[in-house]
C-alpha cells in the first residue's frame, strides 16, 4: 500500500516536472506610460492602440513594415469608385465564443461614430454601411477616398452581443460617472485575451487558443507593467527581471547594449519633430517686433531654418538617433521623399536675410516647448535658442510639462504662442493628413487646420488637399502630394526638424518585431 | 475634555476646507485634463463639449463648492484616465502604501533606537562615529538617489532583490497584502528601507541627543551611586525618560512617511496611492488630485489630534490649568 502510494507520488512529481519543463513562456514587459482603461474607442493614442491590438483586430492589420494585410476582411474590392465591398473572413469566433459576423461590423461602425467616442475620424459620419450577407459588408460613401482603410488596422471590431449584454454600447467617456463594463473588460477576436486589468499597476495576457491565424508567437502569458522612472525601467530589464523594456532613453542605449544578455532596438519612428511660427497675427504675442510680424516674411521664416544645424542636435542632442528632415511627414511613409532636400545650414546666409528683412540686430521672440512629451524635447529647444542666438535673434525659452504646454499653444488656449517645438505622426501613415492638420488653413476657433498652430496659410496647398483626398489613381495622387509639399517647403510653412528614433531594450531571452509605429505587438514574440 | 474634542473637530474641518480650497486653487494652474483625455484628432468643438460637461467651464469656486458636496458624501467623482471611481482607485492602493509606510516607520525605529541609544553611551568608539557619518548620508540624500543606488546594487549587480513592484499579493477581503509571499516580502525590503532611512536617522539622532542630555542628570548619577548595574540605568531609567519626545516625533513623522511615499512608489513602481497621485499631476487628473490631497491632510489632522488627546490625557497640568477656567 505504502508502495503504491509512493510510486503514486513519484508519478504525479513527475507529471508536475514535465508540465514545468514544458512550462508556460511569459513575457514580461515594461512600458513608461499606464494602459488606462480598455475600451477600443475612448482614447486616441499609439500606446493605448497598440496594447488593445494583443485582443482586438480591425478587418485590416499592419505588418512588420506597416504594410496593410486582410485581418478580420479576408478581402476588400472598390465595386464602384463610392462604394467599398468588404469579405469578412468566416469561421472567426470572440474570446467569448460568440461568431464574428457582418452585424459585428455594423455594430462597431455606429459605436465607433457616437457620442464620446474618440477615433471617429476612422469611419465619417457621412459613411453607409451596409450588411450583404453574413459575410459580407459595403461601405457607401459620399465621394471616392481612395485611403479609406488605412486606419482602420486601430479600428477595432466589437462583439455586439457581448456589448449589449453588459451594457457597454455607449462608449466610455471621460465624463462618465459610472464605470464602464468595456473599459474595464476585453472581448475581440485577437491573440491575446486580457485575463486581468489593474489600471496603472499591471495587465495580465494570456493566449487565445481559438485564434483563427497560425500563431507566430510562443507565448502563453504576457504581464505589462508601466514603470515611468527611467532608471528603475532600464535596472528592471538589466537585472533580468523583464525581457522588454521602452522607451530607452538615448544616454542609456549604450548601457543596454554594453550588459551582458540585453540589447538595445533603434529605428527612425514616424514622428516628424517641427518648429513652427505664428504667421497668422499681425503681431506677435511674445516678441520686441511691435506692429508688425516678422514671421510673415518668408525671409525670416528661411532665416531661421538656416541658422539651425541639425546635424549638431542629432550628434549632440540625440547622439545619433534622429534623422534629420526634410518633409513635414516621414520618408517611409511618402515614396518619393527623397526628392526633397532640406536647406543647408548656413548662418552667413542666415544673418542676410535677416538684414534684408529688416532686423541686421535681429529680435527676440519667446519660444514654447514641451519637456516631457518627445524624446529630449526641452534639449533640443535649448540647442534652438543657442544657434538662433548666434545669428542674433534672442529666444526666451518656455519650456513646461506637456499638460501646461498643450493648453497654451492648441486651440483651446487660443493658440497662444509666437514660437514652438511639436512632433506629429499622421495616423492614417498618409501625407493627406499632414496636408490637412498642419499645413491646411484654420481660422481663430481651429476649424480647418486644428494643429497647423502658426496658422500657416496657401490656399494652392488646400486646393491640392481636397484633391488629393479624392484622387484613386495612385500615381496621379503622389503627384499632387509632391506639388503640394514643394509649395510648403518654398514658403517655409515649418521648420522640419528630424525622425525622432525609437529605442527599445530587450532582453537576448526573447526575439521581437519593431514596428515605425512605436507599436509592441505580442503575436510576433518569441521566447527562448 | 468633550468640549475640548469638539473644538479640535471643528478646528480639523476648517483646515480640511482650507486645504480643499487651496488645492482647487492651484488646479488651475496644473493645465488643461481635456488634452490628456482625447487624442489629437478630436476637434475643437468636441474638446469644448467635453470641458462642459465636466464642469471644468464653471468659476472656480462653483467647481469647489460642488466638489466639497460630493465629498462630504465620500464621492470623489470618476477619474479622467482610468474611467473609474476614485474612491475606488484609492482604496485600492492604499494597502500599498499603508504597509510600506509601517514597515518603514517600525525599522526606523527598531534601528534607530538602539544605534541612538549606542551613539549616546560610546560617543567615541569607532562604530559611533560610523553610525552618525551613515546618519549623515540618510539626512543629506535625497530619497529618489538612495532608491536608485539601492537598486543599481541590490537589483542589477547583486541580483538579490526586485527592483519595482510589490512582487505577489494575498487578497484578505479588501485588503491586499503582500507580507505573507517570498516574493511580496522581497520586494518590500529596498522600498522600505529607502522610505524609512531618513527616519531612522532622525531617531537615532534625537535618542542620542536625549541619551547625552539624560545621562548627566542628578537621578541617574543617583541611580549610579545606588549600585545599579549599567543595564538597568540605562535603559530602564534613561531610555524611557528620552522616548516622550521620540514618541512625539514618531507619531507625527508617521504622516511624513505616508505623504512622502510619493517620491519612493515612484522610484520603485510600487502600486500605492503616491503613485497613482504622480501619474494623476502629469495627466491633470483633477478627481485623483483632489481625492488624495483630501485623503492626507485627513490623516495629519487626525494624527495631530490623537496627539492632542494624549497629551491632554498624559500630562495632568493641562487639565488642571483648564478646570480653573
Amino acid at each position: 500500500m505504502r508502495r503504491i502510494k509512493s510510486v503514486a507520488a513519484a508519478t504525479a512529481l513527475a507529471a508536475l516536472l514535465a508540465s514545468t519543463a514544458a512550462s508556460a513562456e511569459t513575457l514580461k514587459f515594461a512600458f513608461q506610460g499606464t494602459l488606462n482603461q480598455l475600451d477600443p474607442y475612448s482614447l486616441n493614442e499609439t500606446f493605448t492602440l497598440g496594447m488593445l491590438g494583443n485582443a482586438y483586430e480591425g478587418l485590416t492589420r499592419r505588418g512588420a513594415n506597416l504594410e496593410i494585410e486582410p485581418a478580420l476582411a479576408e478581402s476588400w474590392e472598390i465595386v464602384e469608385p463610392n462604394r467599398w465591398r468588404f469579405h469578412l473572413r468566416k469561421g472567426v469566433k470572440f474570446h467569448n465564443g460568440n461568431d464574428f459576423t457582418a452585424e459585428d461590423v455594423v455594430f462597431s461602425a455606429e459605436r465607433l461614430r457616437a457620442e464620446g467616442s474618440d477615433l471617429k475620424t476612422r469611419l465619417g459620419a457621412d459613411v453607409k454601411v451596409e450588411i450583404v450577407d453574413d459575410h459580407t459588408v459595403d461601405f457607401v460613401l459620399p465621394g471616392p477616398n481612395p485611403i479609406l482603410h488605412y486606419e482602420w488596422d486601430t479600428w477595432y471590431i466589437m462583439d455586439k452581443e457581448w456589448t449589449e449584454a453588459n451594457n457597454a454600447v455607449k462608449v466610455t467617456s471621460a465624463s462618465d460617472t459610472n464605470p464602464n463594463h468595456a473599459a474595464l473588460h476585453a472581448n475581440g477576436t485577437g491573440p491575446f485575451r486580457i485575463d486581468t486589468h489593474e489600471a496603472g499597476v499591471k495587465t495580465v495576457y494570456s493566449k487565445y487558443d481559438g485564434w483563427w491565424d497560425k500563431p507566430t508567437h510562443n507565448l502563453d502569458t504576457v504581464e505589462f507593467t508601466p514603470i515611468a522612472s527611467d532608471a528603475t525601467r532600464i535596472a528592471a530589464l538589466l537585472s533580468g527581471e523583464l525581457d522588454m523594456v521602452y522607451p530607452v532613453p538615448v544616454q542609456d542605449i549604450k548601457r543596454v547594449e554594453d550588459n551582458d544578455g540585453t540589447r538595445a532596438l533603434t529605428g527612425p519612428e514616424l514622428r516628424t519633430i517641427f518648429l513652427g511660427m505664428d504667421q497668422r497675427r499681425d503681431e506677435l504675442l511674445h516678441s520686441s517686433v511691435k506692429g508688425k510680424n516678422p514671421f510673415q516674411d518668408r525671409r525670416v521664416r528661411l532665416a531661421f531654418y538656416q541658422a539651425i544645424d541639425m546635424e549638431a542636435i542629432k550628434d549632440k542632442v540625440m547622439r545619433g538617433l534622429s534623422t534629420p528632415s526634410a518633409l513635414m511627414i516621414s520618408p517611409f511613409l511618402f515614396s518619393r521623399a527623397d526628392e526633397f532636400k532640406r536647406y543647408p545650414y548656413d548662418p552667413e546666409a542666415s544673418k542676410k536675410l535677416l538684414a534684408e528683412a529688416g532686423y541686421p540686430d535681429g529680435f527676440s521672440v519667446g519660444m514654447d516647448c514641451p519637456n516631457d512629451r518627445y524624446v529630449n524635447d526641452e534639449a533640443i529647444c535649448q540647442t534652438v535658442a543657442a544657434f538662433l542666438a548666434r545669428v542674433g535673434v534672442k529666444v526666451d525659452l518656455n519650456a513646461q510639462p506637456k499638460a501646461k504646454y498643450f493648453a497654451k499653444v492648441l486651440a483651446s488656449g487660443g493658440y497662444d504662442t509666437s514660437f514652438y517645438l511639436l512632433g506629429w505622426t499622421p495616423s492614417s501613415f498618409d501625407s493627406w493628413n499632414v496636408l490637412a492638420n498642419i499645413e491646411g488653413c484654420r481660422d481663430d476657433a481651429g476649424n480647418g487646420g486644428q494643429f497647423n498652430l502658426g496658422g500657416y496659410c496657401n490656399p494652392e496647398v488646400d486646393k491640392l488637399a481636397a484633391r488629393i483626398l479624392e484622387e484613386n489613381d495612385p500615381e496621379k495622387r503622389d503627384d499632387l502630394i509632391a506639388e503640394a509639399f514643394r509649395l510648403t517647403i518654398g514658403d517655409v510653412s515649418h521648420i522640419p526638424l528630424h525622425q525622432q528614433g525609437l529605442a527599445w531594450g530587450v532582453s537576448d531571452k526573447v526575439d521581437v518585431v519593431q514596428r515605425a509605429d512605436n507599436q509592441f505587438l505580442f503575436r510576433s514574440v518569441q521566447k527562448h | 475634555m468633550l468640549a475640548f474634542t469638539i473644538r479640535r473637530l471643528l478646528q480639523a474641518i476648517l483646515v480640511m476646507l482650507v486645504v480643499a480650497l487651496i488645492a482647487f486653487t492651484l488646479f488651475r494652474y496644473v493645465g488643461d485634463p481635456v488634452n490628456q483625455m482625447v487624442g489629437v484628432e478630436t476637434s475643437a468643438e468636441e474638446r469644448e463639449a467635453l470641458r462642459e460637461r465636466l464642469g471644468l467651464n464653471a468659476p472656480v469656486m462653483v467647481q469647489f463648492a460642488r466638489f466639497i458636496g460630493h465629498a462630504a458624501l465620500f464621492d470623489f467623482g470618476t477619474s479622467y484616465q482610468f474611467k473609474q471611481p476614485v474612491a475606488d482607485m484609492i482604496g485600492k492602493r492604499l494597502p500599498a502604501t499603508l504597509e510600506l509606510s509601517l514597515v518603514s516607520a517600525l525599522l526606523a525605529l527598531l534601528v534607530g533606537i538602539p544605534m541612538g541609544v549606542y551613539t549616546g553611551l560610546n560617543r567615541d568608539s569607532a562604530l559611533s562615529k560610523f553610525f552618525l557619518s551613515v546618519s549623515l548620508i540618510g539626512i543629506s540624500l535625497p530619497t529618489f538617489l538612495i532608491g536608485i543606488l539601492l537598486i543599481f546594487v541590490f537589483s542589477v549587480n547583486l541580483q538579490w532583490l526586485p527592483s519595482f513592484g510589490r512582487g505577489e499579493v494575498v487578497q484578505i477581503g479588501w485588503w491586499s497584502t503582500g507580507l505573507l509571499t517570498t516574493s511580496g516580502l522581497k520586494a518590500l525590503v529596498l522600498p522600505a528601507i529607502t522610505l524609512g532611512l531618513f527616519q531612522m536617522t532622525l531617531i537615532m539622532r534625537l535618542v542620542r541627543a536625549e541619551m547625552l542630555e539624560v545621562i548627566r542628570t542628578d537621578y541617574i548619577k543617583f541611580a549610579r551611586a545606588r549600585g545599579l548595574p549599567d543595564r538597568i540605568v540605562h535603559f530602564r531609567h534613561a531610555l524611557k525618560n528620552t522616548l516622550v519626545p521620540v514618541i512625539t516625533i514618531a507619531g507625527l513623522q508617521l504622516g511624513t512617511i505616508i505623504a512622502f511615499a510619493i517620491i519612493t512608489e515612484t522610484v520603485f513602481q510600487w502600486p500605492g496611492m503616491g503613485l497613482l497621485f504622480l501619474q494623476a499631476v502629469q495627466n491633470v487628473d483633477i478627481p485623483i488630485m483632489a481625492a488624495y490631497l483630501m485623503l492626507i491632510a485627513f490623516l495629519f489632522v487626525v494624527i495631530n489630534l490623537i496627539v492632542d488627546i494624549l497629551y491632554f490625557l498624559v500630562d495632568p497640568r493641562l487639565r488642571a490649568e483648564r478646570a480653573v477656567h
